[in-house]
């Protein structure tokens, strides 16, 4: 039998060359006339560490990282396939304590196993939820999910059943499901790691979806940013197809579902709902107005469950385990898990699943580990560019919806960006407004003038030119985009903005925040 | 760097035939023809207009809304930087000060047709944790430094 050897084939693994690492371990086994087999895994998630070489041994799987390709060739020569001792060897990599403390219920298999194969995702767990999917019936799927409490994990948190359900009382006969794969925000990577790392879960949540409202094709809308994915989600589906996970008869059901997969072309609005579909009808990004909704009137007027990919990952588990076991993680409304993000500078940096309810404290020094330039933290944006940047003073909000509400802030789809102490708050809110005005869609004022406006007063205020009075004009016009607009483009943009000014006042010129001082 | 095929009409009309019959056709049709020509010339939207039976002004509206469609010709590599914070919190500004000028150019959105060198932004590939990051000639590098780039750009640019 060959040694199995794993080379994760993630996008941020072969960004960090793990291509080369595999090419390069390839020769050397061949030097050595070794058959070596190269299992091309997703990555586990901490990127501290990858390319994280793993090998299979008799004690289990032996990780050694970061092995970047000129670090192979030694490392071979150390006893790398014996799974020998060596300062870049990591042990296990589950007994990590990164690992270790996740409660991961849609990451189960991610970095695990071969993400192109469909004996492994059977092996282990895959296939169980659309089982009993079938077993249960349309009505009962979606007062599963509506009973597991899971809510969008697109950013808005709206609970997925009750979408589901209103889709599943419309009149058929087409009916769509998409899925929103268009994961634009910064410091965000879950969707991706989901479709390069364990695709099969996507699609399986996407067919159970399918049968549940009465659908019978799908589509996933991948950004263009995201080229491995694209490639991961094409072949998976084709093999689906095959193993009679999509098609005909759908695990061997009398139900059918199909799906295809659409490309973006590079407009962060089209991550919004019905600007998506309209870009999958083949038009202009559009923001539409609501109602009507898309569960009413969806893709090309057709009564459609969008969703976003990790709200359609979480679905084999729920199914599979009942909804009980994912309800009874979490606090609050937020039920279930959430797969954070830590991104930026961080030490730590990837994913970490976890249920609700960890402070942002926790997520930031304990498991992240402090900034990666060893820099205090100054500042850390929850959310994507749509969201809040939060001081140190408020690390003890708990990773819950309504709780970042309540201090003005957002979960979003869970990305933690992490800012050290050279950070200038006032550059962060000048791009928050660049950002809406280059993506704006263009269809309202408020934001498609307010946002150009609003670049054109933060650079009067770091020039100093009439500091107070521009300061009010600023937080006037963060006004107007938020009660002016129609999507959240232009409605949430004033958080970034005004968070960094309530905050981080001194960057604007203004005294130091009495939060801050307090602390 | 790409290989592209040069422009031709009779080649265009193959390539959009073979999307037509999809279900919100535009897109696919516009993005294989970058994939086949690097670009989408003006000349492309009548022949796009007339096939899928949608009007000239529907087919430009499109292929101007989106960043990923380029209207003129490919330069020989693409440097696309990203911008977004995640990058920006490690160090992104002042890589993109480096690669502006060390390839003697402003980062550009509209990007830099025809020439050897393209320097055009990028606004997250979800590689958040190691950044600043790059896609050159659509292969993704991650935690950039001024050297890094530099010697990256001298294996791209020979
Ligand atoms: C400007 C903007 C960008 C958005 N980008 C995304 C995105 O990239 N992915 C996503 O799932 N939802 C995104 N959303 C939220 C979607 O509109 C929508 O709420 C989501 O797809 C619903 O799925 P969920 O209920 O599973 O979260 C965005 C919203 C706005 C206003
Ligand atoms: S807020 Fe901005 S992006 Fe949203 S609909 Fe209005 S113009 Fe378009
Ligand atoms: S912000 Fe640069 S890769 Fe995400």
């Amino acid at each position: 039998m060959s040694l199995h050897v794993y080379v994760p084939g993630d996008m941020n693994s072969v960004a960090l060359g793990a291509d080369e690492v595999a090419g390069t371990l390839a020769i050397e086994a061949a030097k050595r006339s070794m058959t070596i087999e190269i299992v091309r895994n997703g990555s586990r998630g901490l990127f501290s560490i990858e390319p994280l070489v793993e090998i299979e041994t008799a004690n289990g799987r032996i990780g050694y990282g970061p092995v970047f390709p000129e670090d192979v060739k030694a490392l071979v020569a150390a006893g790398l396939f014996d799974g020998a001792p060596h300062a870049l060897c990591v042990g296990k990599p589950e007994e990590l304590p990164f690992f270790k403390s996740q409660t991961r219920l849609t990451f189960a298999r991610n970095g695990i196993t071969d993400p192109q194969s469909f004996d492994d995702y059977v092996a282990h767990g895959g296939m169980k939820g659309l089982a009993r999917a079938l077993e249960l019936g349309p009505k009962a799927i979606v007062e599963e999910v509506f009973q597991s409490g899971l809510r969008g994990r697109g950013g808005a948190g709206f609970p997925t059943g009750i979408k589901w359900k209103t889709v599943a009382e419309t009149t058929g006969p087409t009916k769509y499901i998409v899925c929103n794969a268009d994961e634009g925000d910064s410091g965000t990577f879950a969707d991706r790691m989901v479709m390069e790392g364990d695709p099969f879960q996507l699609i399986e949540g996407m067919a159970i979806a399918g049968i549940a409202v009465g659908a019978t094709f799908g589509y996933v809308y991948i950004r263009s940013e995201y080229p491995f994915a694209v490639a991961a989600m094409r072949d998976a589906i084709v093999t689906a197809r095959k193993r009679g996970l999509l098609g005909k008869g759908v695990g061997g059901s009398a139900y059918d579902f199909d799906m295809d997969v659409r490309v973006g072309a590079g407009a962060y609005v089209c991550g919004e709902e019905t600007s998506l579909l309209e870009s999958l009808e083949g038009k202009r990004g559009l923001v539409r107005a609501k109602p009507p909704l898309p569960a009413h009137k969806g893709l090309f007027g057709k009564p459609t469950v969008i969703n976003n990919v990790l709200s359609l990952a979480a679905v084999p588990y729920i199914l599979a385990e009942g909804f009980d076991a994912y309800r009874d993680y979490g606090m609050g409304r937020s039920r279930g898990t959430m797969p954070i993000q830590l991104a930026g500078n961080i030490k730590n940096g990837g994913l970490y699943e976890t249920p609700f309810g960890v402070t942002l404290g926790e997520i930031v020094n304990v498991i992240g580990g402090g900034t990666d330039s060893g820099r205090p933290v100054r500042a850390v944006q929850v959310g994507g560019p749509l969201g809040a940047y939060f001081p140190p003073a408020l690390f003890d909000t708990p990773f819950d919806y309504e709780a970042f509400a309540a201090k003005d802030g957002l979960i979003g789809h869970a990305g933690v960006t992490v800012f050290d102490d050279t950070a200038d708050m006032l550059k962060q809110a000048r791009f928050a407004m660049e950002f809406c005005a280059v993506e704006s869609c263009g269809k309202c004022t408020p934001c498609r003038i307010g946002s150009t406006r609003g670049v054109e007063v933060l650079d009067k205020i770091a020039a100093g030119e009439d500091r107070e009075d521009n300061l009010v004009l600023i937080e006037d016009l963060c006004n107007t985009m938020k009660f002016g607009s129609l999507c959240a483009l232009g409605g949430f943009t004033p958080y970034p903005v005004m968070s960094a000014l309530t905050h981080f006042p001194e960057d604007f010129g203004r005294p130091k925040a009495r939060l801050e001082a307090a602390e | 760097m790409s290989d592209y095929s040069a422009w031709s009409p009779e080649k265009a009309v193959e390539v959009i035939a073979a999307h037509a019959d999809k279900e919100g056709a535009l897109m696919p049709i516009l993005h294989a023809l970058v994939e086949t020509f690097g670009w989408v010339p003006d000349e492309a939207v009548p022949l796009i207009a007339g096939i899928l039976n949608l009007s000239r002004a529907d087919v430009h509206g499109v292929l101007t809304f989106y960043h990923d469609f380029r209207r003129h010709p490919a330069p020989r590599h693409v440097v696309k930087l990203c911008q977004a914070e995640a990058c920006q919190s490690r160090g992104s500004r002042a890589l993109t000060e480096h690669a502006e000028q060390r390839l003697g150019m402003k980062i550009d959105a509209h990007g830099h047709g025809r020439g050897e060198v393209s320097l055009e932004p990028i606004y997250c590939l979800g590689l958040c944790a190691s950044g600043p990051n790059a896609l050159i000639d659509g292969r993704p590098h991650a935690r950039l430094t001024p050297a890094r780039f530099d010697a990256l750009m001298a294996e791209t640019v020979r």
